[in-house]
């Protein structure tokens, strides 16, 4: 290479290094690699060569050119990087301020919990059913083998509507939309029933005349108890945890035969201590019942029995919820103190 | 239903080794599901011994009487004892120094009122017999056992295990020894001794002197028999008294006594009349006109017309099933008794206890079904032990009626896998069944199964399938899921709740679900009239201040944001989804519908219209502050416009568009509420609320609320899209005046129409009142947005849409602002 450009090369980096800030640096490149730049001058100065010498100068003018590039290119950055830190620590915040000045809102816990267990069944592939709640007696008892003078229907457990020739009731369980569910359509039926029920017992920590239920219907061909077993053993687990199962044993409802009890693995102790105080030793903590549809109530529905079984299971939603949060007084649930539905956020 | 262990040894051999856990499991297993258990051993501990009372020394100088006793038990001792009730030469129970008393009361030797008492003599309730703390135990002499230095624990069985078992509505035979003893021998594979066998041959005849049964009414078999030269007063057995008071009786009387021993044991209720009180026959019968009973409680019962009654000739009796009355009680002074013993329907009992509030160890046993079998063996068990503790001739039995056969029910015994899904042998299905007491016919293929006397509820195949499965243990049932069914999710209308209440919940709201429960008091404070008050009124409600269901959701909410300020919260952000209320005018009747076939579609549609249309509504209450103050700034507080913006929004994800009006609704601020239509259909009022609520409820001024029916807004298909243009648009800003009367948005829906739609956009950004404006003027400034689809709008032709878009305000009486 000529000296002359070899010359350019450390003329140029020796300006860019006494640039000490960018609008120094600016004229320095404008120096060095602007129009009027000695390697502009050159270049323009190709043409008056002989044509055989063009070519190699040429050759050596770009390698020079692109090497002041590359050392400007790298003094810039210097320069900017080295701006920035110096701007970007004069613009720091403290940024543990607080920054919300308004309400943060919430679904109730009661919102979540149903709709994450009718997620949970829709993925089993369930339809969500639901149903009034000001509902017909004959909804809500007749069709469900709860004859007329049975004592369910007493003023003790149910609220009735005036006149009582009417015939309706706050719903006493979300039985009803299985009813309105096997009239509505034909099997195979799978449903999850969510709803609010009512009865007339006054609000203490384990009871409240206004609370929620979910229940689960199946109608289809060859259904089994041990269907309904499963189902519920994964109700279980999805909502307390592995290992968290059912047990059922034997009961009594007018709607279901056989019937059952189900119980789930008590989630504090796992069964595994004699003075737990969840599930008191016993190992199981009472969840909900359950059973195989009674052949009356499917009758009464129009269901085929000869050629359709089912099972129903039924649980509240608050005794779910006190299980899943460790809330030991419903009354904290239904009062509506908006401090208590705050912890739950819009999620979990 | 209290079960002594003791009791039940008596008929199912339980091995000693048996723990009571494994009982209590055994009994869960089977359906029964256990209350308690109370091991009394773990109560009480010795010495406790029967002791006779040598010498009583009144202690003197003392507010109440104390008594200073010469005991003689194994040995002889003095102690202190308050109670008044015993003389020299009775028998008492000494708990000595060392012994424990339920309660961890320890006995020990101590110095009291100036001497030393070596011991303490017990009252019922010290030992953990029931709760008579009147005086101590006086041991009648005559018993079995009474002998000075005898252990008392051993007499009064105060070394037994007490199960409490909850007795499902549906196995009435299981109130009872018999029935727990026969469960618990199928349940151990042990063999069992029905109680019923220990009731002698005694035969009715037609003598005269016999009380004769009369059935009317209300049940199918009625036996009486009679007794006569009975000494009444006679003592009852301890045993007898103890097993009585183990399973939560009180002894009352021998004759008394004798009857609920038999109930307990066997399970049929029986009633002892003195028999010289019975005017000729005694009839099962309705009350009819019989006005009034007065119970064995001394309570005077009016009487309803279909109440079932016993009745002689005189008037009422008993309340059937029930309870005795007081007429026909035997007293000391009782020579004759007659022994009812009957079998009456369910129901029947049902009613009467409900009617007169009476649930009763007798109606509790009928109303879940009593074996018609035992009347007459009960009755004759009853007769011998009279006879054999008080003495007495037995005169007859006379019965009328007859008890009911059970039926037989057909079982493909594959039934039984195939509806619990594991595999059940014929020779299982077949063992349970016999265990259980019933008659199997497997000769053919489809079996034939009669259940025994005393299990009414077997009526079916089903019934069957669940008595094998839980005698086999419902622990045996596989897990399976069944087979994937097809689902198409949430419906449109579910998935619009879920998203409004996640919208509010985004936007800062908080979630409540407020009771429906509302006061007449409220309903007018809120001043709804009409059908927004035309509630419905619960026969028997919680609390008889708030007897009607909420017809508006908003009273709901101020009363629960209340509540939160008295715990010291300012501002809240309130929503409830949920139903309110609104009863129509006239309600159609409800069918008659039977429950043996499915309904007709007639039936079906009439039953449907008999439930009155309940709205699916969002309230939401805003009150406070939106923004507090922060060092970003001032806040800013909730108005009658963040309210508006809600409910618009809300309209919006349910795929509809508002457009707000005018409206003067209660409980809002006339002048500051608005009606929001979609299409004619008012979805929502909202606005703020009106001063006099809020200063009533004390809200913080300016508190605004809605409620919107989102449920009747239709479901609208997926949103289409629209092209979108690519072109530069052209923004113009334009100041209009406008008269205070004329609404701003017809003014907007002028520049609008007025320009057509290369006006994409109309954006408020500036209004302004007084100074140089007159009084009833006021000035908006609009950002306007046109654009083209196809091309970049020349200045020309946005000055002329821009003007058109002014004169067609102007028709308004908007003018541009000079």
């Amino acid at each position: 290479m000529s000296g002359d450009l070899r010359e350019l090369i450390s003329a140029a980096n020796r300006a860019f290094d006494q640039a000490k800030n960018l609008d120094d640096f600016k004229s320095a490149r404008l120096a060095h690699l602007g129009e009027k730049s000695p390697i502009a001058l050159a270049n323009r100065e190709l043409g008056k060569l002989a044509p055989k010498d063009r070519a190699a100068r040429g050759q050596e003018i770009n390698s020079v050119k692109s090497e002041i590039t590359t050392l400007a290119r790298t003094r810039e950055e210097f320069l900017i990087t080295e701006r920035d830190n110096r701007i970007l620590v004069e613009e720091q915040v403290d940024v543990t301020l607080p920054t919300r000045n308004s309400q943060r809102g919430g679904l109730h816990p009661l919102t979540i919990l149903r709709d994450d267990i009718c997620d949970l069944f829709i993925g089993l592939g369930y339809e969500v059913a639901e149903g009034p709640e000001l509902e017909s007696e004959w909804l809500n008892f007749d069709a469900l083998n709860i004859p007329a003078d049975h004592p369910a229907r007493t003023m003790q457990d149910t609220f009735f509507i005036e006149p009582l020739s009417s015939k309706l009731v706050l719903r006493t369980h979300t039985s009803p939309v299985q009813v309105r569910t096997m009239l509505d359509r034909k099997p195979p039926i799978y449903v999850i029933c969510p709803g609010r029920t009512f009865r007339s017992d006054e609000l203490d920590a384990t009871h409240t005349p206004v609370f929620n239920q979910v229940e689960g219907l199946v109608v289809d061909r060859k259904i089994t108890m041990a269907h309904l077993k499963g189902t519920l053993d994964h109700f279980a687990t999805t909502m307390f945890g592995d290992g968290i199962t059912t047990r059922l044993r034997p009961s009594f409802f007018p709607f279901t035969e056989p019937s059952a009890e189900v119980d789930i693995r008590c989630f504090v102790c796992r069964g595994e201590s004699d003075d737990c105080r969840t599930c008191k030793g016993e190992g199981w903590v009472e969840w909900g019942g359950c059973g195989m549809v009674n052949p009356k109530v499917l009758i009464a529905c129009g269901v085929d029995v000869d050629e359709y079984s089912g099972f129903a299971f039924g649980m509240g939603l608050e005794r779910t919820l006190m299980f899943r949060h460790g809330i030991s007084d419903m009354r904290e649930i239904v009062e509506g103190d908006v401090r208590f539905t705050a912890q739950f956020g819009v999620g979990r | 239903m209290k079960v002594p262990l003791s009791w039940v040894r008596e008929f199912v051999p339980l091995p000693a080794s048996l723990a009571a856990e494994n009982i209590v499991d055994r009994l869960v297993s089977l359906g029964f599901e256990v209350e308690s258990v109370q091991d009394l051993r773990n109560e009480i501990y010795g010495p406790i011994q029967v002791a006779q009372v040598l010498e009583i020394e009144e202690v003197e100088g003392q507010k109440k009487s104390i008594r200073y006793v010469k005991v003689a038990a194994h040995e002889e001792r003095y102690v202190i004892c308050g109670a008044q009730n015993f003389n020299v030469g009775d028998f008492v129970v000494l708990a000595l120094p060392g012994s424990v008393l339920p309660g961890n009361f320890a006995i020990s030797a101590r110095q009291t009122y100036g001497k030393r008492s070596d011991g303490m003599i017990c009252s019922p309730r010290e030992l953990g017999m029931g709760d008579d703390h009147t005086g101590i135990i006086v041991l009648n002499p005559k018993q079995p056992g009474i002998t000075k230095g005898s252990d008392a624990i051993e007499l009064l069985m105060l070394n037994d295990i007490i199960f409490d078992i909850a007795i499902n509505p549906d196995r009435g035979y299981a109130m009872s020894i018999r029935g727990i003893a026969r469960e618990l021998a199928l349940g151990f594979n042990l063999p069992f001794t029905d109680p019923i066998t220990l009731a002698p041959e005694l035969p009715l005849n037609q003598n005269p002197e016999v009380t004769t049964p009369q059935l009317e009414a209300g049940a199918d078999f009625i036996v009486l028999r009679s007794i006569e030269g009975i000494d009444v007063t006679a003592p009852t057995p301890l045993a007898m008294v103890r097993r009585l008071q183990m399973a939560g009786m009180r002894s009352i009387s021998l004759a008394v006594d004798v009857t609920n021993y038999v109930m307990l044991e066997c399970g049929q209720p029986l009633h002892a009349f003195d028999k010289s009180k019975i005017a000729g026959n005694l009839k099962v019968r309705r009350a009819g006109k019989t006005s009034t009973l007065t119970t064995l409680d001394s309570q005077e019962h009016p009487l309803g017309e279909n109440d079932l009654l016993i009745a002689d000739e005189n008037g009422a009796l008993a309340l059937a099933g029930t309870m005795g009355g007081l007429n026909s009680e035997v007293t000391s002074d009782t020579r004759s008794i007659t022994i009812e013993a009957a079998h009456f329907f369910p129901m029947d009992v049902a009613k009467n206890a409900r009617a007169h509030k009476l649930s009763t160890e007798a109606s509790r046993r009928f109303e879940r079904g009593v074996d018609p079998q035992l009347p007459l063996l009960a009755s004759a068990r009853a007769i011998a032990l009279l006879i054999e503790f008080a003495g007495g001739r037995y005169l007859g039995g006379k019965s009328d009626g007859a008890p009911s056969p059970s039926s037989a029910i057909s079982l493909d015994p594959n039934y039984v896998s195939e509806l619990i899904g594991g595999h059940y042998s014929h020779d299982v299905v077949k063992s349970a069944l016999v265990n259980i007491g019933a008659l199997v016919d497997s000769n053919n293929p489809i079996w034939q199964v009669t259940p025994p006397s005393w299990r009414s509820d077997l009526t079916m195949k089903a019934d069957l399938v669940e008595e094998v499965a839980r005698i086999e243990g419902y622990e045996k049932i596989p897990s399976l899921l069944p087979p994937s069914p097809i689902s198409r999710g949430l419906t449109p209308l579910q998935k619009r709740a879920r998203r409004i209440a996640q919208y509010l919940a985004d936007r800062g709201l908080l979630e409540v679900q407020n009771y429906p429960f509302i006061s007449q008091e409220t309903i007018d404070r809120m001043g709804f009239t009409g059908a927004r008050a035309r509630s419905y009124r619960i026969a028997n409600p919680i609390s008889e201040k708030e007897p009607l269901l909420r017809p508006h959701m908003v009273p709901g909410l101020i009363d629960t944001a209340v509540r939160n300020m008295g715990r010291g919260v300012k501002s809240m952000a309130l929503f409830e989804i949920g139903s309110v209320f609104r009863a129509p005018e006239t309600i159609p009747p409800p069918p008659t519908v039977g429950t043996e076939k499915r309904p007709t579609p007639e039936e079906i549609a009439a039953l449907y219209a008999s439930v009155p249309h309940q709205m699916l509504v969002v309230g939401i209450l805003l009150m406070g502050e939106a923004q507090r103050d922060s060092w970003l700034g001032k806040g800013r507080s909730y108005g009658w416009h963040d309210a508006i913006g809600l409910a618009q929004e809300i309209i919006e994800i349910t795929g509809h568009q508002a457009t707000v009006h005018r409206s003067d609704f209660t409980p809002w601020h006339p002048g500051r509420c608005a009606e929001l239509r979609v299409g004619d259909f008012a979805a929502a009022h909202v606005g703020e609320l009106h001063p006099r609520i809020i200063a009533h409820y004390g809200l913080p001024e300016r508190s605004s609320a809605l409620m919107l029916n989102f449920g009747a807004l239709p479901v609208v298909g997926p949103t289409q899209v629209k092209p979108l243009s690519n072109m530069v648009p052209t923004i113009q800003d334009v100041a209009l005046v406008v008269p205070h009367s004329c609404e701003i948005a017809s003014v907007i829906n002028a520049l609008y129409s007025g320009a057509g739609a290369m006006l994409e956009k109309v954006e408020l950004f500036d209004r302004y009142r007084g100074k140089p404006l007159a009084e009833d003027e006021i000035s908006y400034a609009f950002t306007l947005t046109f654009r083209a689809p196809d091309r970049t709008l020349t200045a020309e032709e946005v000055g002329t849409l821009r003007d058109s878009a002014v004169a067609a305000a102007a028709s308004l009486g908007a003018r541009l602002r000079g």
